[in-house]
């Protein structure tokens, strides 16, 4: 100290500083990336595919472990709709129990004839659990379609399909599931048929996508309410449903007036119901059930 | 600190409002609000998009390249919407078929890249989250505010539930079909940016011309 009083800096107090800027610390490779400039090119590239793969990874991971209930809600929406379109739904009941009362049986299309139980290559056609999907998908239980107006590529052998029996135990209803291409999307749903084997009770589908306002009014109540007491077939046989704008020269009981504004849903569903309810969809079982077999 | 938080929540809701200031996001707007709960469920899916986009966006901003920086955004924003998508199929798959499309359309809602763009990139993660849900909530409120109109008077009912029974259930009530097709949206965002105007007139955006008077000679 001086007379001053003030401290006087010494090299002890101030020690120089050039150990410290002469070596920089040794930086580890990832702080080393993380000071890299980020427009530098071999960076981008790094820094693109590791957001991809972490982007990849968590969309994956999110995709896998809620697919199970994803899965249960579909199974559960498809119950709903074959109570619904039987006309047994109300808001808010047990649809599990009212589904009990539905008898599943797996059809061969070609015969019309039920197929529980049969084996094909090695697979038992147990109707509590064949799935539709998956066999039109299934070389083995499928065949292509040359003839194929509902545009749906391949065409399963068997099907599931739905009896509501009265109380008596004679038939009520038959459920059929049906599907075929729109304007986006294939639209699934099923067709309910009385037991004359000839009068439509209702059509519904569960699944599409339609454009929403125009297409997707597929699913409004009032127009799935003018299927109800349509006629497939006329006395002669020939199938003579149709979708359409105008009435055909059947008669209006054939014909179930198109959607406004939807002209290439309304054709899809058509075709579809037409294809179906046809020769290479359900007419040998429909015609079981006309003959009362069923 | 807390109080500039507060004043980014707050903000977009009434002051700087996604849609009926900057206007932006009205696509999907139009067409998720003819019933109080898809609106709900969207602005809620909105919200939480565009707070965790703009939260992971501001995290990695300094390590961005600026040459693919939209393409990052975007990654990020989209994976985000397949998640809750994904969710919305697992846990509410009645409205998750109703939004359909929609859900997925909320990549290409501007509030959610506008707000990764003006914001995120320039702020730190904790800021740049309370920014996104104060945007998603500020878009989200509108939502709510066109749906109540739309699902009160096109179906008599709010969130399902019968107000004013319509004359199809034997009710009074002639509902009004206009309200529940999408153009009917524009009306009432229309008559809501009025409203807000008119209640906040420093929202009026300066005239870009102005009509001249001629003198007669």
């Amino acid at each position: 100290m001086d007379a001053s009083g003030e401290p006087q800096f010494t090299p002890e107090m101030n020690p120089p500083l050039r150990e410290d800027t002469s070596v920089p610390p040794r930086k580890g490779p990832i702080r080393r990336f993380l000071d890299t400039p980020p427009d530098n090119t071999a960076k981008t590239v790094v820094i693109a595919l590791g957001l991809c793969l972490v982007a990849s990874m968590v969309v994956s991971a999110a995709a896998v472990s809620l697919r199970p209930l994803q899965q249960e809600n579909a199974a559960l929406d498809k119950q709903v709709n074959i109570v619904e379109v039987a006309g047994k739904y109300e808001e808010g009941m047990d649809v599990a129990a009212a589904f009990a009362a539905f008898e599943p049986h797996v059809v061969e299309l070609d015969t019309g004839a039920f197929a529980d139980g049969a084996e094909i290559e090695g697979q038992v056609l147990d109707p509590l659990t064949f799935d539709d999907r998956a066999a039109a998908e299934d070389l083995t239980l499928s065949a292509p379609l040359d003839d194929d107006p509902a545009g749906i590529g391949r065409q399963a052998d068997y099907v599931t399909v739905y009896l509501l029996k009265n109380d008596d135990g004679s038939l009520d209803k038959v459920i059929l599931p049906v599907y075929g291409y729109g304007l986006w999307s294939t639209l699934y749903g099923f067709i309910a048929v009385e037991e004359d084997g000839n009068t439509i009770y209702g059509l519904q589908f569960y699944e599409h996508a339609e454009t929403p306002g125009l297409g997707a009014e597929v699913d409004n109540p009032r127009w799935k309410a003018l299927w109800r007491g349509k006629k497939l077939r006329d006395d002669e046989g020939d199938l003579e449903i149709n979708v359409g704008k105008a009435v055909t020269a059947a008669g209006p009981e054939y014909h179930v007036d198109a959607l406004s504004g939807a002209t290439l849903t309304s054709r899809g569903v058509d075709n579809l119901v037409r294809f179906w309810m046809g020769e290479a969809g359900f007419e040998p079982f429909l015609e079981r059930v006309r003959a009362g077999e069923i | 600190m807390a109080q500039t938080y507060r004043k980014m929540l707050v903000d977009p809701m009434v002051d700087n409002n996604p849609i009926t200031l900057q206007v932006l996001g009205v696509c999907s707007a139009l067409a998720v609000t003819s019933s109080l709960q898809v609106a709900a469920v969207m602005a809620l899916a909105v919200t939480l998009v565009t707070g965790f986009s703009s939260m992971f966006i501001s995290a990695i901003r300094s390590q961005i390249p600026g040459s693919i920086r939209i393409i990052v955004q975007m990654i990020i924003i989209a994976s985000l919407v397949i998640v809750v998508d994904q969710v919305l199929k697992a846990y509410a798959y009645e409205v998750s078929k109703t939004l359909s499309v929609f859900v997925g359309l909320i990549i290409t809602n501007c509030i959610v890249m506008g707000r990764a763009e003006a914001f995120a990139m320039k702020n730190p993660p904790i800021a740049s989250f309370i920014d996104g849900v104060g945007n998603g909530m500020g878009y989200g409120l509108i939502l709510l505010l066109v749906g109540f109109f739309r699902e009160l008077f096109g179906s008599g009912s709010l969130f399902g539930i019968t107000i004013l029974p319509t004359v199809n259930n034997g009710g009074w009530y002639v509902p009004n079909g206009l309200l529940l097709l999408p153009p009917s949206a524009f009306f009432v965002i229309g008559l809501l940016i009025w409203g807000f105007r008119t209640w906040k007139p420093e929202q009026v955006e300066e005239r870009e011309y102005r009509i001249q008077t001629v003198e007669a000679h």
